[in-house]
């Protein structure tokens, strides 16, 4: 690809001051996301990967939060490519919700309860397109169209309490969508969902990527969702990326020895033991401190004296690149 | 299939409030538990798992219907009569952080269970405590921290030695694992696969999960809006489902597998709410192949080979799956 | 690095000077009430018609009122009562509230009878129904504290009673019931436990009500016998002085101010403390 990738996030380091001292959630997440593809953001809880998204759209809860390494670049509709790191809130938050847009697991909570939807796509859609209030509520109308709620013209006087979860989470994208964003944050959007729905929420956003051509950054914590929606996918463990690959390549010959271990512990992977029952593969241990080396080598059953000692730097190769000292060895 | 079941329940119902709010969260819902037997009780939103899963521990109590446990019926015993309900049928929760009291020790949490039934004191009494947390795979000196020093995956090994304490012979897992990370989820998922065969014990489990669910059961009960839409052994659910509901929840789940087709089957529309439950046979506004017959009768569960029923007028060809592998 | 609760806790709660401010000023004023005898410099009840009215100097700091008694010496012996008053109510209104909001919360039947009755007693403005109480029940400190017990009862029965309604429903309440631990263990350990930090912040907020109603309710006269040195009461005798000797009630009330004040900084600090939402926008 010639053109720049739309989002490309560099070395990023976020540091939080809490009471008990100054932490680092995520200190070394370096991925990209073109136009049209969907780049998986996987990792477990603590591994980052939201504090990577709330950076992005620079949502680090102030003051306790700050970017303290690394850059966030984007590339906006008029080619400039901008970082987002470095950028004053009040640009930012003209970007959110024109350029870059997100939506996130609780639909309910970023909705407010005492607006219509209709009223609140229109808000948006005045503000960003500068659209008279007939045109907006026009707007607004065709908006759930787009998302597929049937009836858009009589529930775009609806509350947000009046929905199913599955028709909020519909409205909190058309929200998103409403004013055409090149870039799509997708946080946990389908978590609190049912199966049946969270598959309808999933094809959704899929189409609207492909009929937008936007980027989408689709967070999760499922690596059924990763397998069914992402392009490519990039792994974190404590803060760090560990691994960034294309999809199949991900799940066919993970480099990682976090990701392969992680994809073990699937259920649909379970051995069968001696004893005839079947097993899952589980990671000993849980994240510990972080020190100088590798922050999986403790429970890494390929680590060696080496991995606890020096630093582990993201190894790019081709299309793919892993956070290990030996993954070619283990592989071989 | 054993002689005689531990648990059997005979056409189960529940319904919560009065009308026009009367909630249908359990409807005419009958299955048995054989002892040493895991039954998976998979279902979406409203369609009354936890319900069934409370109903059968006397947490909450009947509409109508019967519960018969280790040969007595309970369905209406009073709670002085359920005291031996309570030393042989035992719950584990989702929420690792809720289920625990924020206030007490793990030695209190635990010997709780060991005091309400007076199974041992004094020193034995913390022994005790000491071997159940070992038996879940933590060092019993962790006896006297409160639950905010452990993780998730610890805390759900405490609540599930805290059901182990009075030695049940049935263990109600609501959602065990669905809070956990997928490692962690694999460590629980691994120790309760160790300790029903260790102590024989039955279990219900309650999942939306149907990977999980296929992994831990011997067989599986779907259901929708309260209701059993198929029943059978857990192989035989996943690989021939024979319900429009179970292919189209089976098709739903995304694989973690990108060579996998991709979700082509979509069911239209939203669950509907089990306030006002569609007529006949509850799944026929969202499926593809209802007719109006459906909107009349509800289809009672039929036989489809060795232990296997499903509830659809209808018995239609799956065309819509690959072939199992 | 694991911190000591108790010292987290107290780092916490003085995170806002306000409120570690409030704590020594009342820590000052109950010592004071203890140690009275030691620390007033005359008695309290000691007449003096030489010294009648005086204003302060420097053998009367706070001056003396219209017997000759010294206003500071009253005001620290003042302080036992009225805070006596106080935390008696607090004692009373906390256990007999705390019983019937758990049995209200926790056994369904018992809470439509006890909750109206509380709605009853809440309509009626505080004062009013602690003077209609005290004019029934004739004037003197033990019907005082009953009739503000009764006044302030229903609020900590409402408090405990929304808490017992969200903590029965959580799992491990519901795990102790399928334990079969008696519904006795179940309120005094499980339930209680965790309604006692609301209970402790409406404890603070009680308090501060009391001396203030215990104040106003002696200064109508509906209070305790004005032999009884009270804030409530010194404020009501030394009122008719109050245009040529403003010490006279200007003390007292400061008293009293500085003491319902310091109680509710108190509270507010130990509720932002204990909530966790609130802790978290700190």
């Amino acid at each position: 690809m010639i053109s720049p990738p739309l989002l490309a996030i560099d070395d990023l380091e976020v540091r939080f001051r809490t009471e008990e001292g100054e932490s680092t959630p995520v200190r070394g997440v370096t991925l990209s996301v073109a136009a049209g593809e969907t780049v998986a953001l996987v990792g477990e809880s603590g591994s980052g990967k939201s504090v990577t998204s709330l950076a992005v759209m620079g949502l680090l809860p102030r003051p306790a939060g700050r970017v303290a390494r690394g850059r966030i670049l984007f590339r906006r509709r008029s080619e400039q490519i901008v970082d987002l790191a470095a950028m004053p809130s009040s640009e930012m938050r003209k970007l959110r919700g024109s350029e870059i847009a997100m939506i996130f697991q609780e639909p309910m909570t970023s909705l407010n309860p005492v607006l219509s939807i209709g009223e609140q796509i229109a808000e948006s859609v005045r503000q960003h397109m500068g659209l008279g209030r007939a045109g907006a509520v026009k707007r607004a109308v065709e908006m759930l169209d787009l998302v597929e709620i049937p009836d858009a013209r009589r529930r775009v006087d609806e509350y947000p309490h009046q929905m199913s979860g599955g028709m909020r989470q519909r409205v909190m994208i058309a929200l998103a969508m409403s004013c055409n964003p090149s870039l799509l944050i997708a946080d946990e959007p389908t978590t609190a969902l049912d199966v049946t729905i969270q598959a309808q929420i999933l094809a959704l956003i899929d189409r609207l990527r492909r009929e937008v051509g936007m980027g989408v950054l689709f967070i999760t914590h499922n690596l059924g969702v990763v397998a069914e929606v992402a392009d490519r996918v990039t792994v974190m463990y404590a803060g760090q990326v560990v691994e960034s690959s294309p999809v199949k390549d991900l799940f066919r010959s993970p480099r990682h020895p976090y990701t392969s271990a992680l994809l073990n512990c699937l259920p649909a992977r379970a051995k069968r033991g001696a004893d005839g029952r079947r097993m899952v593969q589980s990671i000993p241990g849980t994240v510990g401190n972080v020190g100088e080396g590798c922050a999986f080598a403790p429970r890494c059953a390929h680590s060696i004296e080496m991995c606890r000692t020096s630093s582990v730097a993201l190894e790019a190769d081709g299309e793919r690149s892993a956070r290990c000292l030996r993954w070619r060895e283990i592989l071989a | 299939m054993s002689a005689t079941p531990l648990l059997s329940v005979e056409g189960l119902t529940k319904h919560f409030g009065r009308a026009p709010h009367l909630l249908r969260a359990v409807e005419d819902v009958s299955f048995h538990v054989a002892p040493g037997e895991v039954l998976g009780l998979v279902g979406e939103s409203g369609s009354g798992k936890s319900t069934i899963g409370r109903l059968v521990l006397r947490l909450i109590d009947p509409t109508s219907g019967t519960i018969r446990f280790d040969g007595d019926d309970i369905s209406r015993a009073t709670e002085r009569q359920l005291k031996s309900l309570r030393r042989k049928a035992q719950m584990v929760f989702q929420d690792p952080y809720a289920s625990l009291n924020p206030r007490l020790r793990v030695r209190d949490i635990i010997g709780e269970a060991i005091d309400a039934h007076r199974l041992a004191s004094g020193a034995r009494r913390t022994e005790r405590i000491g071997e159940l947390l070992e038996t879940v795979g933590l060092p019993a000196a962790h006896m006297v921290r409160f639950p905010h020093e452990f993780s998730g995956g610890q805390r759900q090994r405490i609540g599930i030695a805290r059901a182990l304490a009075v030695e049940p012979k049935l263990i109600v897992a609501d959602e065990p694992v669905s809070a956990l990370d997928v490692s962690v989820q694999a460590q629980v998922i691994n120790l309760l696969q160790d300790l029903r065969r260790r102590f024989e014990l039955a279990m219900l489990f309650i999942s939306h999960d149907l990977e999980v669910v296929e992994l831990m059961c011997d067989r599986i009960a779907v259901l929708y809006l309260g209701r059993i839409v198929e029943i059978g052994r857990a192989e035989e659910i996943s690989t021939r489902p024979r319900h429009p509901y179970t292919r189209a929840l089976l098709a739903a789940s995304p694989k973690a597998d990108p060579d996998a087709p991709k979700i082509r089957r979509l069911l239209k529309g939203d669950i509907p709410s089990p306030l006002a439950p569609p007529s006949g046979c509850v799944f026929r506004t969202r499926c593809p192949h209802a007719t109006g017959e459906c909107a009349q009768v509800v289809p009672a569960l039929r036989a489809a080979g060795d232990d296997h029923r499903f509830a659809c007028l209808y018995d239609i060809a799956d065309e819509g799956r690959p072939a199992a592998a | 690095m694991e911190q000591s609760p108790i010292l987290l806790f107290f780092r916490r709660m003085f995170r806002r000077k306000l409120v570690l401010v409030a704590c020594i000023v009342l820590f000052v004023i109950v010592l004071m009430a203890l140690l009275a005898p030691w620390v007033a410099p005359y008695e309290p009840t000691a007449i003096r018609v030489i010294r009648r009215l005086k204003p302060p100097n420097e053998l009367n700091w706070l001056g003396t009122d219209e017997f000759g008694r010294d206003i500071l010496s009253r005001i620290i012996y003042g302080a036992r009562a009225s805070l006596g008053i106080g935390f008696a109510v607090v004692m009373v209104s906390m256990t007999v509230g705390t019983l019937f909001g758990l049995l209200a919360g926790y056994f369904r039947p018992l809470d439509g009878a006890v909750m109206r009755v509380v709605d009853a007693l809440m309509a009626l403005p505080d004062i009013l129904l602690a003077i209609f109480l005290v004019a029934v029940l004739g004037a003197s400190a033990f019907n005082v504290v009953l009739a503000l017990s009764i006044v302030y009862t229903p609020r900590v029965i409402r408090v405990v009673r929304a808490s017992t309604l969200v903590i029965r429903e959580l799992p491990f309440v519901e795990a102790a019931r399928a334990l079969g631990v008696s519904a006795r263990r179940i309120l005094s350990v499980h339930i209680l436990l965790n309604v006692a930090s609301p209970v402790l912040v409406q404890a603070t907020f009680i308090f501060a009500y009391a001396v203030l109603a215990e104040a106003g309710l002696s200064f109508l006269g509906a209070g305790v016998p004005p032999e009884l040195p009270t804030w409530g009461t010194m404020i009501a005798s030394g009122q008719q002085y109050a245009d040529d000797a403003f010490w006279v009630v200007l003390f007292p009330g400061l008293a009293i101010v500085l003491a319902a004040l310091s109680l509710q900084i108190v509270g507010d600090g130990l509720r932002d403390m204990l909530d966790p939402k609130l802790r978290k926008a700190l």
